[in-house]
């Protein structure tokens, strides 16, 4: 009975030791050995050379682009009208460096969606126009603003530069137009300003401090978040909607930047740049570097005998990248001349979604379904 | 031999140890249900689904709705009876049929040890286990026994070896042994557990853990059965569960294991634990200690050892029936269910369907987001007879959206155990004519790998 109750004393004890571990994110393991991969240092190199930097020179974008318009607005020219365009062609480019990183303030935000849902629908930006009255923080009015809804207030209206400017001097609206202009652009730089300032505050710490291995470690999580980005915001998003991919009729009006036209193909290849950047390492704005998945990839290859996968994956980045290199640089105008060009881009796009979610996230042992269940 | 087998069916022992089973079975499955609740896990797996993948068979089992929760409340209250062996046969059955119902809805959730847990309330049904420290006993003394037959107790250690001892024969095979994998996957990615974290980084690990896990799992029924290591051997089970729960994200079943294994120690140590509970909860523990045999009627004596064998004789061919099929059963999965393969592969897929209009050669792919929730997206994407399921279930929605002619095709690719993907099922048949059945898949493209082994 003695040994029994012992027994029964070290089940209770052990248990309680091990579900606090498992439980509570991330043991700070300092002493590691120099062959392990050091996780820590990757989210740092994530946060401090990658994602904080780009979200800081992108707000210096939203806020030009704000002041831009408001410059507009107060003083419509030909020359404000191509500055402010010249800014939101700057912007929406900064976006793309930033859209892949919707974790932490970005994810409570519903940033992503705020900013960048198209098409925008036109007709309800006219009417909420029309009726001056609007919240531009509803959920459900996710396509009625963003960089989509200023590509169509800035290059919508009118055929050329001097319809436009025609239309935002003269027509019988035009002062509700430049106010809703303005308060999308303002939208934009608000929204970027408070996901800016969570990663110089606080955020930052958190999210390299989470070394958890479990499913709610910021290696996990964003991991998640970054191959999901691959495969829905850019793969489908920005090649496989507009294609028709995915219903069999090519849908030119699901091109992203659809009014600026010459912009769609520059802002897809920013966002497969942007992402091979941060797969590699690489800052995307400055030139600083360390580690990240390719890294982390080759630590885990070379303890085993088997294929480099972190080479399968660059070999079909650089197949990605020169096939993109024979889109027009308006996709809009390649949908509609030469769609097959479209769906084969989409087909290498999908190789490379293949190897990042299935390959990339067996050999990193992080589980793809969103929903934490138990195993055998 | 016929008659050292009568002399075994007669002979008898003390009925504690099933009690004791009982009762920690019966609390340990109310726990694992309300777990299973407080997770969200019924909203998650079974309401928010638009579709459910179905065992071949079972197509009518399905999730009913809100309904549904009063499934698991059911069975819920039914492990709580079981517990306190109060109208122990009919809470039993209960029990066995609600659980499985849910099991049965949505194959995307099988696991193992589900699995183990219906087989066990299903022998559970025939065995003697409320005569004893029970209400039914308390209620009527004329179905108070102390003593069972003593095959009745064995059957639950039965069950527990032939899960033990065939989840390590099938660990005896190339990946495991000589590759270390999938330990060689998972173990390094446990970086940040205290003391462990580096050793999970070591190559030598991993082939430590894989070499001992098959030999734990082949010896341990044997190590338990036998008085001398019994101790030991309860230590170990210990160790290895705890182990397991560390390292993997596997719920309630380590606990199941544990506390399962005491089955195996002698009634005396059964009794002290009821004097325990007796104590604890002032139950007059001798009233049940009267010293009377469990005699069956010579009928219902036989169709219980009747069922019993063949309940066993199942359950000893079953993982077996892998070898009716051609291929690599780690890449066909014909016959990789209910075989105790635990913990076995890390395998993992793409599956990106095509809808063709036959006719007009008009092409698209579909959004498998628009029809799964990603749980089951990962788990249809490296399963054929998911994806065969689903590919039918596809072609019924787009016929019903207008779409004629259909056709459809699937690109996947599966990735095991390390390996690179490789295509899984062969682009250029048509899903459409296939039909899920026993027989062997032949729109699975060959595994380019060997992998030697049982």
């Amino acid at each position: 009975m003695i040994k029994f109750s012992r027994i029964l004393l070290l089940v209770t004890i052990l248990f309680a030791a091990c579900s606090k571990g498992d439980d509570s994110p991330g043991g700070d393991d300092g002493g590691e050995t120099p062959n392990s991969f050091d996780r820590g240092a990757m989210l740092a190199n994530w946060a401090d050379v990658i994602i904080v930097p780009a979200y800081a020179a992108f707000t210096e974008q939203t806020n030009e682009l704000q002041l831009a318009s408001e410059n507009f607005s107060a003083n419509p020219t030909s020359e404000s009208l191509i500055s402010l365009q010249q800014s939101f062609r700057e912007a929406y480019n900064g976006f793309e460096t930033v859209s892949m990183f919707e974790i932490g303030k970005a994810d409570e935000l519903n940033y992503r969606n705020y900013l960048n849902t198209y098409p925008v629908n036109t007709s309800s930006v006219d009417s909420k126009i029309e009726t001056g009255s609007y919240n531009l923080d509803l959920p459900s009015s996710y396509t009625e603003q963003g960089f989509p809804a200023l590509d169509y207030l800035l290059f919508g209206l009118g055929s050329t530069n001097e319809d436009i400017l025609e239309f935002y001097i003269s027509d019988t609206n035009s002062e509700a137009y430049k106010k809703y202009l303005v308060d999308v652009a303002s939208r934009i730089n608000n929204l970027t300003s408070q996901v800016n300032a969570s990663w110089q505050g606080n955020y930052r710490d958190t999210f390299v401090n989470n070394t958890s291995s479990s499913s709610t470690g910021s290696v996990d999580r964003f991991t998640n978040e970054y191959v999901m980005y691959f495969e829905k915001i850019l793969r489908s998003g920005k090649i496989g909607y507009p294609a028709g991919a995915f219903t069999g009729t090519p849908s030119p009006q699901n091109v992203e930047a659809f009014y600026a036209e010459d912009l769609s193909k520059e802002l897809y290849e920013t966002a497969l740049n942007s992402f091979y950047d941060f797969y590699l390492g690489n800052s995307i704005v400055d030139t600083g570097n360390g580690s990240s998945f390719s890294d982390y990839l080759q630590y885990l290859d070379s303890m085993k005998d088997d294929a480099d996968l972190d080479k399968l994956i660059k070999d079909q980045f650089a197949v990605v990248f020169s096939k993109s290199e024979t889109l027009k640089s308006s996709l809009k105008a390649q949908v509609e001349n030469d769609n097959s060009l479209m769906l084969s881009n989409f087909d290498e796009l999908q190789r490379l979604v293949v190897l990042l979610k299935v390959d990339m996230m067996q050999a990193l042992s992080i589980s793809v379904d969103y929903v934490d269940s138990d195993g055998d | 031999m016929h008659l050292s087998l009568n002399k075994y069916l007669n002979t008898y022992e003390e009925a504690a140890p099933l009690a004791v089973f009982r009762l920690f079975f019966g609390l340990m499955m109310f726990g694992s249900i309300l777990r299973f609740w407080s997770k969200g896990w019924i909203e998650k797996l079974y309401i928010l689904p638009k579709f459910h993948f179905s065992y071949a068979g079972f197509e009518w089992v399905k999730p009913l709705g809100n309904f549904t929760y009063l499934i698991f409340i059911i069975c819920a209250i039914s492990a709580l009876l079981v517990a306190v062996g109060f109208k122990y046969r009919l809470a039993i059955i209960t029990f066995f049929l609600s659980f499985t119902y849910i099991e049965l809805m949505d194959k995307t959730t099988y696991l193992n040890h589900y699995y183990f847990i219906s087989i066990l309330s299903f022998l559970m049904i025939f065995l003697p286990a409320a005569v004893y420290f029970s209400f039914d006993a308390k209620k009527d003394t004329k179905k108070a026994f102390q003593k069972v037959p003593k095959w009745t107790i064995d059957s639950i250690k039965l069950l527990l070896s032939i899960v033990y001892i065939y989840a390590g024969l099938a660990k005896i095979n190339s990946d495991w042994l000589l590759r270390a994998m999938p330990l060689k996957i998972w173990l390094p990615s446990k970086y940040d557990l205290p003391f462990l974290g580096d050793l999970m980084q070591q190559d030598w690990m991993h082939y430590f853990f894989s070499w001992s896990g098959m030999l734990y799992d082949l010896c341990i029924p044997f190590l338990l059965l036998w008085r001398k290591t019994r101790f030991f051997a309860f230590i170990l089970v210990i160790i290895f569960h705890v182990l397991t729960r560390v390292l993997f994200p596997i719920g309630m079943f380590p606990y199941v294991m544990i506390v399962s294994a005491l089955i195996f120690f002698s009634p005396q140590v059964h009794h002290q634990i009821l004097e325990k509970i007796s104590v604890w909860f002032k139950i007059k523990k001798a009233q049940f200690d009267n010293q009377r045999l469990l005699f069956y009627k010579p009928k219902k004596r036989k169709i219980l050892h009747l069922a019993v064998s063949a309940f066993f004789v199942i359950q000893l061919l079953m993982p077996w029936r892998y070898l009716l099929y051609p291929g690599e059963l780690f890449w066909t999965e014909e016959g990789y269910r209910f075989s105790w393969r635990v913990m076995l592969m890390e395998k993992s897929g793409y599956a990106q369907f095509k809808v063709i209009d036959a006719k007009t050669g008009n092409r698209f792919y579909v959004d498998n987001a628009d029809f799964l929730t990603p749980f089951q997206e990962k788990q249809m994407s490296f399963q054929p007879d998911f994806i065969i399921q689903y590919a039918h279930y596809l072609a019924e929605y787009f016929r019903k959206d207008g779409h004629k002619n259909i056709e459809i095709y699937v690109d996947s690719y599966v990735a095991l155990n390390g390996r690179k993907s490789t295509p899984y099922i062969d682009p250029e048949k048509n899903l459409l004519e296939y039909t899920n059945s026993f027989k062997h898949k032949t729109f699975i493209l060959p595994f380019n790998d060997e992998i030697k082994g049982l």
